[in-house]
């Protein structure tokens, strides 16, 4: 399936179709990042349990330098 | 017995809230952190590069259980894309502040009041503890206050130009009618505009770019630690007034003829 991931088209595999399971496929899921699915904030504890289809919009978003 | 700040239901012994943008690399910026013996850290929120997993990350380098993290909105315009970004930074699970930064010109990186207002509002509603950036405008820093806000930063001048205190008189009505914390925010360019702001009042003073785009941000670090706290000092033993004709030091009588 295709997942559009901060704004980059991406092509997953559909049996890995869980939020922790893409983190993990972007090596990820150690980091502290924040994830919204199609404009809805996922709360860490639902990332095993929170579904992906096709088109679904992703942001990845995380802590950087700023005042 | 100096003065905790307190923010919300936060306490703190620094009266130094250091940005954490902008460093030449993460070592100096590590070690210049540690100097500044701050408590409070900013950071903005932005896209991961999902190519580049493995990049460091800053924040991911500290030990979380000695600083308290103050998100901003940086990046936001209007209200709904402040509320958003705060959302976003809540969600990590590391932070109930929020540094609400709704700019309204790009030149001068202005904030606007009434999107920032507006902001606040909802994220007061959703349990922050909102710390609004704010031009030095007394009317509306005390509407911010009546609304709620655990705090109003004011800026010194604009953010990044280092110019120090433009207007300390404007900054002195703020702290006088202020009923929560005033951290004086932006434009700091030097140790002594943060020592001058912490003595007219200021609880505490929020600076990035003064240190990270020093010669030497580690020593500039130290440096604004030390003048942040002789300022509050200062502050705290109360001035002199000033008068316009001198009067000695030395005693007048008993003089040897």
């Amino acid at each position: 399936m295709k997942l559009i991931i901060n704004g980059d088209s991406i092509e997953f595999s559909e049996e890995q179709n869980h939020i922790y399971q893409l983190l993990c496929h972007l090596q990820m899921e150690q980091r502290i990042v924040i994830v919204e699915l199609n404009g809805s904030i996922i709360a860490k504890q639902a990332y095993e349990t929170t579904l992906l289809s096709d088109g679904d919009r992703i942001e990845i978003v995380h802590f950087v330098g700023g005042g | 017995m100096r003065s905790p700040l307190r923010i919300g239901p936060h306490s703190f012994e620094s009266r130094l809230l250091l940005g954490t943008g902008k460093f030449p690399d993460f070592d100096i910026q590590r070690k210049a952190v540690e100097v500044s013996k701050t408590e409070i850290l900013t950071f903005a929120i932005r896209r991961m590069n999902v190519f580049e997993p493995t990049q460091p990350n800053f924040l991911e380098s500290l030990d979380l259980n000695k600083y308290t993290l103050l998100p901003n909105t940086a990046g936001a315009s209007t209200a709904e894309e402040a509320v958003r970004i705060a959302r976003l930074a809540k969600a990590s699970e590391l932070c109930d502040m929020i540094k609400v930064e709704v700019i309204g010109d790009a030149k001068t990186l202005l904030p606007d009041p009434l999107e920032t207002y507006r902001a606040c509002e909802i994220l007061l509603d959703e349990g922050f503890i909102v710390l609004p950036y704010i031009s030095d405008d007394v009317i509306l820093a005390r509407r911010l206050q009546e609304l709620g806000v655990h705090a109003v930063m004011p800026g010194a001048s604009p953010i990044g130009t280092g110019l120090g205190l433009l207007n300390p008189h404007h900054l002195t009505f703020i702290i006088e009618q202020a009923t929560v914390p005033v951290i004086v925010d932006a434009g700091i360019g030097t140790p002594s505009d943060a020592a001058k702001a912490m003595e007219l009042g200021a609880d505490a003073v929020l600076l990035n770019t003064a240190v990270s785009g020093a010669k030497d941000p580690i020593k500039m670090a130290e440096a604004m630690k030390w003048a942040v706290e002789a300022g509050r000092l200062g502050y705290e033993a109360g001035r002199i007034p000033m008068k316009r004709y001198a009067s000695a030091s030395s005693p007048l009588e008993g003089m040897s003829t």
